[in-house]
C-alpha cells in the first residue's frame, strides 16, 4: 500500500511546498503570494482553463451519450457483436489514436483524400485550420473516439445477458417503445456500474497532456499543456508557478467531479419522474443517436488503419487516395533506433506488470486467507491515481524522486509506471478472484492439500484467463504512459510514448506513424495472446455414443 | 478409545454466541449418523470446524476424536477428514481422470504408468471406465457426483463427512448415488457424518439421526 500512497503522496506534498514557496527542488523560492500571484497573472492561464474545462466535459457527454444512444438500439446479438469489435480499440493507447486521427482529419488527412478532389474539387490540402483548432473541437473529437469504446466495453459488461433483457420485455409489454424502455428500465441499472469509469473518463479528459498536445488549441493551449510548458523551462524560474498551477488543476478537477455528481443526482431524479409519468414517448430520435456512436467508431478504426499506410508510404501526392509508392525504406532506415525503443518500452511494461501482478497476488491471497476484504479506504487510494491529473501528479513525483536523486534510475522508473499499473491489474483480478468458488480450497484442504499447494493448484489455474487478461491491461497501460516515463527516465529513457510525442510536433511523419502503430500494435498483441492462452483447455471430444 | 467418530459436549461458537446445544457423537466404522437442523443451525459449519477449516471467528468447544486419536492440533491436510459438498467442485482446467490423481497420494517409487493404472481402475469400479480423459463439465450429473466421491475415497480419508450431498441430484439419481455411498462407507469401513435438512434421509439410509436444537 505504501508503494502507491508514496508517491501520491509525496507528488502532491512536494507540490504543495513549492506552491506555498517553501521549497522548490530545482530553483529558488519566494513566498506562497508571489508564486500564486505570478499563476494569475500568468498570460493565457484562464483561456487554459476554460478550455481544459470545456473539453474535458463535452468529449466526456459525446463518449456517454454516444454509447447510451447505441446501446439502446442494440438487442442481445449486436450487443455481443460490439464487445468483440471495442475490446481490441480499448487497448489501444490514446497517443496512438490521437496520432491516426491527426493522419485521418487533417487538410491533407485520408478523409480529405478519399473525398477530393470529386466531391470538394480540392487538388491541394485546403487551408482550414482542423488541428489544434482554438477551440478545441479535434481534442474533443479524439478523446471521445478514444472514451467511446472504453464506455462501450463497461457498459456491455455491466448490462450482463439476461437480467436486463427481461426487465426490458416487462416496460415493452406495459407498453413501452424500444428505447423509451431502455433509457426508463435499462439505464438506471447500468448507470450506477458507469459512474467511476465515467469519473475517469472526465478527469482524463480534463487532465491530459498528450492527446491534447497532438490534437488540442495552441495558442493558449489546455492547462496541461501550459503547465508542463512552464515546467519545462529552462531557466527553472518558472517551477514553482507550474507547481501552484497544479494544484489549481488538482482543484479544477475535485470540483468538475463534484458537478458532475450533481448533475446525474438531478438527471436521475428528473429520469424517475418522467418514467413514473407513465409517457409511450417514441423516442424515435435515438436511432439517429445511434449512428453517432457509428461515426466515432469508425474514425476510431480509421485512425488505426492509416498509421500502417503512412509508416510504409514512399511517395504521397496529395488528393491520391492511396501512395503512389510503396516503401519499406522507413523501417529499414529506422530499423535499430524503432527496435531498441520497441525493446525499452516493451521491458518496462512487462517488468512493472509482472511485478504488478505479484503484488495483486500477494494482497489477493493474504485477503482469501485472512478472510477480510481490503478496506474501503484502501481500495480509494488505490484509485487516486487513476483520478488525479496526470500532470500534477508528474510534476509533484518528479520533483520528489528529484529531490532523491533517483531520476533516471531504473527503480524510479518501474515505481512510476507501477503506480498507474497497479490499480488496473489489481480492478481486473480482484472481481474473478473473488468469485472463485471458496469450496474448491475447501475441498481441496480436504483431501490433502497444503495451503500453498491450494493457491498454486487450485486457486491459480482457476484464475487463468482473468490472470492473463490482467497482464495485458497492464501491458497496455505501461505501453501508453508518457509523463510518467518522460519525468522518472529524466528524458534518457526513450519509449515509444515519449518518441512519438516528440515527433508530433511537427518530425518525421513516417517515423511518427510507425511509432504510434507499435504503441498500438504492442497492447493488441498482448490481449491476443492473453486470449489465446486464457482459452479454456481444450478436452479430448467424449467418445461417439459415450453420454450417457 | 473406541473405533470410528467420537464426541462428547460438541458445540460450534460464532463470535461468542453458541449456534446449537451441545451434543454427544459415536458413529462406528461402516455406519452412517444423519445430522439435521434448520438452516443456520451450523451444522455444515460444523462439519467444517471437525475438519480444521473454519475461519478463527467460529470456535469448535468440547472433545472428539477419530479412532481414539485427538486431531485437534493437525492442519486440514493431516487429519484425513473426507469432506463432500452438494456440488461435485471438480477442477474445471483437470480431466476427470487428473482431477482423481488430484487427490491420490504419492506412492514412494510408484511409477506414473502404475499410478495412471490406479486411477483406471478405480474409475471402471464405478462403471465410468471411459472417462478418464473427459472434460468434467461434460459429465452429467449423477457421473460428477460418483467423480466426487471417488476422488474423496482415493485421497485415503479415515472418516466421510458429507455436507447435502444429494440435494442437488433429481430423485431417481439420489437413491442410486445414496445407494453408492452406503456400499463404500461399509466397504471402506468408514465413520459416515451427513448433514441434510430432509429427516427422511434417515429412514433412506438406515441411520441415526441426531437433531440439532438452537440454543435456548
Amino acid at each position: 500500500m505504501l508503494l502507491l500512497v508514496l508517491p501520491v503522496a509525496s507528488g502532491l506534498g512536494s507540490l504543495l511546498l513549492a506552491a506555498l514557496g517553501l521549497w522548490a527542488p530545482l530553483g529558488a523560492t519566494n513566498g506562497a503570494a508571489t508564486v500564486w500571484q505570478d499563476l494569475f497573472d500568468a498570460p493565457g492561464l484562464w483561456p487554459a482553463v476554460a478550455r481544459s474545462l470545456t473539453s474535458g466535459f463535452a468529449a466526456t457527454l459525446l463518449a456517454l451519450a454516444a454509447t447510451l444512444l447505441l446501446l439502446a438500439g442494440a438487442g442481445l446479438r449486436l450487443r455481443r457483436w460490439l464487445g468483440r469489435l471495442v475490446a481490441p480499440l480499448v487497448a489501444v493507447p490514446p497517443l496512438a489514436v490521437a496520432v491516426g486521427l491527426a493522419f485521418l482529419i487533417a487538410p491533407s488527412g485520408w478523409i480529405a483524400r478519399l473525398l477530393s478532389p470529386w466531391a470538394t474539387g480540392w487538388q491541394r490540402p485546403p487551408d482550414l485550420l482542423l488541428l489544434n483548432d482554438p477551440a478545441g473541437l479535434a481534442l474533443i473529437l479524439g478523446l471521445a473516439v478514444k472514451e467511446t469504446p472504453f464506455l462501450l466495453l463497461v457498459a456491455l459488461a455491466g448490462l450482463g445477458e439476461g437480467e436486463v433483457e427481461r426487465r426490458l420485455l416487462v416496460a415493452r409489454s406495459l407498453g413501452q417503445g424500444p428505447a423509451a424502455a431502455w433509457f426508463k428500465v435499462a439505464l438506471p441499472a447500468l448507470y450506477p456500474k458507469l459512474r467511476w469509469p465515467l469519473y475517469a473518463v472526465l478527469a482524463y479528459g480534463l487532465g491530459t497532456y498528450e492527446v491534447a498536445l497532438v490534437l488540442g488549441p495552441t495558442q493558449p493551449p489546455t492547462l496541461a499543456v501550459l503547465l508542463l510548458t512552464w515546467a519545462q523551462d529552462p531557466s527553472l524560474a518558472l517551477w514553482p508557478r507550474a507547481a501552484a498551477g497544479s494544484l489549481l488543476q488538482v482543484l479544477l478537477v475535485a470540483l468538475a467531479l463534484l458537478v458532475w455528481r450533481q448533475g446525474e443526482r438531478r438527471l436521475g431524479r428528473l429520469g424517475r419522474a418522467w418514467a413514473a409519468r407513465g409517457g409511450r414517448g417514441r423516442l424515435g430520435w435515438s436511432r439517429a443517436g445511434g449512428g453517432l456512436a457509428w461515426l466515432l467508431l469508425l474514425l476510431g478504426l480509421g485512425a488505426l488503419l492509416v498509421l500502417p499506410l503512412w509508416s510504409l508510404a514512399g511517395q504521397w501526392r496529395f488528393p491520391a487516395a492511396l501512395p503512389q509508392l510503396w516503401s519499406a525504406e522507413l523501417w529499414q532506415r529506422q530499423g535499430p533506433l524503432v527496435a531498441s525503443t520497441l525493446g525499452g518500452t516493451a521491458l518496462l511494461a512487462l517488468a512493472t506488470t509482472g511485478l504488478a501482478l505479484l503484488l495483486t497476488l500477494l494482497a489477493l491471497e493474504h485477503e482469501t486467507l485472512s478472510g477480510r476484504p481490503a478496506g474501503r479506504g484502501a481500495t480509494l487510494l488505490l484509485y487516486l491515481p487513476l483520478l488525479a491529473p496526470p500532470v500534477a501528479l508528474a510534476l509533484g513525483w518528479g520533483a520528489a524522486l528529484a529531490g532523491a536523486r533517483a531520476i533516471g534510475s531504473w527503480p524510479a522508473l518501474l515505481w512510476s509506471h507501477l503506480v498507474y499499473v497497479l490499480p488496473y491489474v489489481f480492478i481486473a483480478l480482484a472481481g474473478p478472484w473473488r468469485r472463485i468458488d471458496p469450496r474448491h480450497a475447501l475441498s481441496a484442504r480436504a483431501l490433502g492439500l497444503r495451503r500453498g499447494a491450494v493457491f498454486w493448484r487450485v486457486r491459480l489455474p482457476l484464475a487463468r484467463a482473468p490472470l492473463l487478461a490482467a497482464a495485458a491491461i497492464g501491458i497496455a497501460v505501461s505501453v501508453a504512459l508518457y509523463l510518467p516515463t518522460l519525468v522518472a527516465g529524466g528524458g534518457r529513457f526513450p519509449t515509444l510514448a515519449t518518441e512519438a510525442v516528440a515527433l508530433s510536433s511537427g518530425g518525421d511523419r513516417r517515423l511518427l506513424a510507425a511509432l504510434a502503430l507499435l504503441q498500438a500494435l504492442l497492447p493488441l498483441l498482448a490481449f491476443l495472446l492473453a486470449l489465446s492462452l486464457g482459452r479454456p483447455r481444450r478436452f479430448r471430444r467424449p467418445p461417439q455414443g459415450a453420454i450417457t | 478409545m473406541s473405533a470410528g467418530l467420537t464426541a462428547r459436549a460438541l458445540a460450534l461458537r460464532l463470535d461468542g454466541r453458541r449456534l446449537f446445544r451441545p451434543l454427544d457423537l459415536a458413529v462406528a466404522p461402516g455406519e452412517v449418523l444423519l445430522l439435521t437442523g434448520p438452516s443456520g443451525s451450523g451444522k455444515s459449519s460444523l462439519l467444517l470446524a471437525l475438519c480444521g477449516l473454519l475461519p478463527a471467528r467460529f470456535q469448535l468447544e468440547g472433545d472428539w476424536w477419530l479412532d481414539g486419536q485427538d486431531l485437534r492440533g493437525l492442519p486440514p491436510e493431516s487429519r484425513h477428514l473426507g469432506l463432500l459438498f452438494q456440488e461435485a467442485l471438480l477442477l474445471p482446467h483437470l480431466t476427470v481422470g487428473e482431477n482423481l490423481g488430484f487427490a491420490l497420494p504419492r506412492r514412494p517409487g510408484e511409477t506414473r504408468q502404475a499410478r495412471r493404472a490406479r486411477i483406471a481402475a478405480t474409475l471402471a469400479e464405478a462403471q465410468l471406465a471411459d472417462y478418464g480423459e473427459r472434460d468434467p463439465a461434460t459429465l452429467s450429473g449423477g457421473q460428477r457426483a460418483r467423480v466426487a466421491l471417488l476422488r474423496t475415497l482415493l485421497s485415503g480419508p479415515r472418516a466421510l463427512l458429507l455436507d447435502e450431498p444429494f440435494a442437488a441430484l433429481d430423485p431417481v439419481l439420489r437413491a442410486e448415488i445414496r445407494a453408492l455411498v452406503a456400499a463404500q462407507v461399509r466397504r471402506a469401513a468408514l465413520p459416515c457424518l451427513l448433514v441434510s435438512h430432509d429427516p427422511a434421509e434417515a429412514a433412506a439410509l438406515g441411520a441415526k439421526t441426531i437433531k440439532l436444537l438452537p440454543e435456548s
